[in-house]
């Protein structure tokens, strides 16, 4: 039982902890906080499983496929529901914008696609057992994107000029850096992380379209709990709250685990808003 | 005098307030309400379901628009509540856990439930930013939904519970629709209240100035409890109407669709308004039965809508409504106050005694702002605070109002420290300040953001003004004059009914001025006044800052504008980082040899 609370709470922390990245991303080149993450990683297990199992193309292309749509519509996200509305950003308008943007892609995906669980196909053919591919492949995903991330914003030129916008934009701006490619382009690498979790989670899942507020919400739990705009910070919380989550689902059953998960939530931000490893900002007067 | 100025406050009031526009004002709501009534004469059974249904609705989405529209907390997941007060209402008549409750009782029962819930899910909105608010009222949406599935001994799970029946005469279509319809306009007459008080234009500070809202002595956690009971009970007693209506209730019935449904309904009416939520409500749940093709595509259209006002209609039906707002303003305005009223705006003698910092240090990182600095003010006197930009004028100040909490020293009045951190405490010990960029509520008229800053006069208590009872009136009229007069004495009387957001930024100075007058302050801070006034009006502001120290007020005047300090002030301080150069009478500062280095020049 131990083994099996580890493996499905650390694939799904993962998956977590990359919707946490996907809010992170976003939230670095914008101040914004999109209700689209959990829908990105919705769409990741909806596409994959449109373009693998329905329309029968090879894993790689659904792959690749999955992964530019989101894109496609981490660009749009910005176009749309952040660009018009961050001019008033002390009105919060942003978080109508991208929950209304959110509502119309799950709304559309539950008419178009199917308003049950549809099946997601296994990625690679090795025989089922064990630790399961469907667990390792959400650790995996987290490892790659983890890496890749620290080796972009740290060791290229485009990741510092990430930093730089999501540290002081008007500096930034100021120095020459093309703000609004830069922005849309992390909105754009926010798709492909969302999208990448959804996939790589998908045969934990499903293809279903209510795993958008799902997501959305226990995504955002490693955020709030990791600091805002704190990668490491929302690993270590996503794999804890994915552990947190099984285990109570297995002691306490899974309607009450997510009363438990819910509960530790509201009484941590309660006792600690900047979250557990987050640092209190001073409020300019 | 005093009667001519008396007369001509009466005259500008009528001119505001008239009585044409009181009833222009209640019209709609007078309208919808013979609508109402009538229903039955002139539609079928099934037109009644509907507006039953919008009954319901509007019953909650009332109580939700003082969180949503006016408190400008985004509360999505207002469903939760809906669906605790049907379950609460369903299984006490039910019996199937306790002795089975008359359907009145359970109904009050649920109120008392959904209060304590809505206390709970707004207690989050006390400490957090507004996305992680958000964000648990959904997460909120999602288990209270969950629960409902999963306790089935109490909820019947999936397989649901029957709704209660009211007792005659309400047990009847249209009987049922008549106790709801009268709950609507109860409802609709109390938040209305809320809405016109002081608690309502409290609420609207704290959503567009809250900083402001703290310096005028508002204490947000206290009021948005307050909100969040009633709106809580609102929401739950509108859950218990909502099981009657159903017949039978399934955990299926309360989608996020519904919540979305009351969210939209407030945003597309317009905040800060109750009729144009009332309209929204009405048209949302209309809409749908006009449209029956696209019923599976409703809350796509409602998403698509919600886009739509974000983007194009911020202000939504009200603004569309708000006609007189339209009318362009007198072009020549110049702002002539009226020194000689302050004797009635202050009080006679508000002798407080002296306001003092010693050895206060405040750094941010490395930087150290002010260093080991002592400062008195004093009754009757005005004291000029001088320095160049980045000498720590504005920290001093924050540190008075309590936003910053010195490392060092401390801020004492009469020799007792001022707690740091309790901004609205401040307002009790009657220091009003004005800002460096007027922190304004500019969807609200000047005269309601001046009222607000007299929000701690009021006595009335929240039911008695819900209920609309004398002591409210009273306070209501008070603060009315009060505010009139304010405004009269900085010479702005003739705005009185102008939104905020439309005046230029030097008359937006006068009247935070009027709003700090509102306290009666015994000191007044006042953060760079003359900044962007032309030399006349500067000077008219001299006379008005004298006149203030003259009833008996302590004045901490910062400027840049080196000519109104030496002209008014009786003791001046310049600063230079974070550090006193020096201090004296203007005519020792002008001579002092480092400050005309340092700072005026030669």
């Amino acid at each position: 039982m131990v083994a099996s609370i580890v493996s499905y709470g650390l694939g799904i922390g993962c998956i977590y902890a990359l919707i946490g990245i996907t809010y992170n991303v976003m939230f670095s080149a914008s101040r914004v906080f999109s209700f689209t993450a959990g829908t990105l990683g919705m769409l990741g297990g909806v596409l994959g499983s449109l373009f693998i199992t329905r329309l029968g193309m090879p894993v790689a292309a659904g792959f690749v496929l999955t992964l530019a749509a989101c894109a496609l519509l981490g660009v749009l996200t910005e176009i749309v529901a952040v660009r018009p509305v961050l001019k008033s950003l002390e009105q919060h308008l942003y978080v109508l914008s991208t929950l209304a943007l959110a509502l119309m892609i799950q709304q559309f995906t539950a008419i178009e696609w199917s308003t049950e669980p549809q099946p997601f196909p296994r990625l690679l053919g090795i025989a089922r057992g064990g630790f399961d591919q469907q667990f390792w492949l959400p650790m995996l995903a987290c490892v790659v994107v983890i890496v890749g991330l620290e080796l972009l914003y740290r060791h290229t030129l485009v990741g510092r000029a990430f930093l730089a916008i999501s540290e002081d934009s008007y500096a930034a701006r100021a120095l020459g850096l093309p703000e609004r490619t830069l922005r849309m382009a992390s909105f754009a690498l926010a798709g492909v992380i969302g999208a990448l979790a959804g996939f790589a989670g998908g045969e934990m899942l499903l293809a279903f379209f209510a795993n958008a507020p799902t997501l959305t919400f226990y995504g955002f739990v490693p955020v709030a709990l990791g600091g805002m705009g704190n990668n490491r910070g929302a690993v270590v919380a996503g794999l804890l709250l994915g552990l947190f989550q099984q285990a109570a689902n297995f002691l306490v059953g899974g309607i009450f685990a997510s009363v438990a998960v819910f509960s530790m939530f509201i009484i941590v931000l309660l006792v600690r808003p900047e979250g557990l490893a987050g640092a209190a900002g001073e409020r300019r007067v | 005098m005093i009667d001519i100025s008396t007369a001509r406050l009466q005259s500008t009031r009528a001119a505001a307030f008239g009585p044409a526009s009181t009833i222009g004002a209640a019209l709609p709501f007078l309208l919808l309400l013979v609508i109402g009534v009538t229903v039955p004469l002139f539609a079928g059974g099934y037109w009644g379901l509907i507006a039953t249904r919008a009954c319901v609705y509007w019953v909650l989405v009332s109580g939700l628009n003082l969180v949503v529209g006016f408190a400008g907390q985004i509360a999505i997941g207002w469903v939760a509540l809906l669906t605790l007060g049907a379950y609460t209402t369903s299984v006490l008549v039910a019996g199937n856990v306790t002795p089975p409750f008359p359907p009145y009782v359970a109904l009050a029962v649920a109120g008392v439930v959904g209060a304590i819930f809505g206390v709970i899910i707004g207690l989050p909105a006390l400490r957090l930013r507004t996305f992680y608010f958000a964000i648990t009222t959904l997460g909120f949406a999602t288990i209270v939904t969950q629960v409902a599935l999963a306790w089935q001994s109490v909820t019947g799970g999936g397989v649901g519970v029957p709704g209660p029946i009211l007792p005659e005469p309400f047990s009847s279509a249209w009987g049922f629709y008549y106790f709801c319809f009268g709950l609507a306009a109860i409802c609709t007459w109390m938040t209305a209240n809320v809405a016109a008080s002081r608690f309502g234009r409290a609420l609207t500070a704290i959503r567009d100035a809250e900083v402001a809202a703290q310096a005028c002595g508002i204490a947000k956690p206290a009021l948005l409890v307050t909100v969040f009971l009633f709106s809580g009970a609102l929401a739950a007693v509108a859950g218990g109407l909502f099981a009657v209506l159903q017949s039978y209730i399934t955990p299926d019935a309360f989608t996020f669709d519904l919540s979305l449904l009351f969210f939209i309904a407030i945003l597309i009416g317009g905040r800060g308004s109750v009729l144009g939520p009332l309209l929204g409500t009405i048209l949302l749940t209309f809409l749908p039965e006009f449209a029956a093709p696209l019923v599976a595509w409703s809350t796509f259209l409602y998403a698509v809508l919600l886009l739509v006002i974000v983007l194009a209609v911020p202000g939504g039906i009200a603004e569309m409504l708000d006609f007189r707002n339209r009318r362009p303003l007198e072009s020549n305005r110049a702002i002539v106050p009226r020194p000689d009223l302050l004797g009635r705006v202050l009080d006679a003698n508000p002798d407080a005694g002296t306001l003092t910092l010693e050895q206060v240090t405040v750094s941010f990182g490395g930087v150290r702002a002010i260093d080991g600095l002592d400062l008195a003010i004093r009754p009757r006197q005005v004291h000029g605070l001088i320095g160049p930009n980045g000498s720590g004028k504005t920290t001093v100040l924050n540190v008075i109002s309590g936003y910053y909490a010195p490392q060092a020293g401390a801020a004492n009045l009469n020799g007792v420290a001022l707690p740091a951190g309790a901004r609205h405490n401040r307002a009790h010990r009657r220091i009003a300040r004005t800002f460096q960029t007027p922190r304004l509520i500019g969807a609200a008229s000047v005269l309601h953001n001046v009222m607000i800053g007299g929000t701690i006069h009021g006595r009335g208590s929240f039911v008695e003004v819900l209920l609309s009872l004398p002591r409210h009136r009273r306070d209501e009229a008070a603060l009315h004059e009060q505010a009139m007069l304010a405004l009269t004495t900085v010479g702005l009387e003739q705005l009185a009914p102008v939104r905020a957001d439309r005046l230029p930024h030097s008359e937006l100075r006068f009247v935070e001025i009027a709003r700090a007058l509102m306290l009666r302050p015994a000191f007044l801070l006042l953060d760079e006044p003359a900044a962007g006034l032309s030399p006349e009006e500067v000077r008219r502001l001299g006379a008005l800052i004298v006149a203030i120290a003259q009833q008996g007020a302590g004045v901490l005047l910062v400027e840049h504008h080196a000519d109104l300090i030496f002209d008014i002030c009786d003791h001046v301080t310049v600063l230079n980082l974070g550090r006193i150069l020096a201090a004296g009478t203007p005519t020792e500062i002008r001579s002092h040899p480092e400050v005309v280095n340092a700072y005026l020049g030669r």
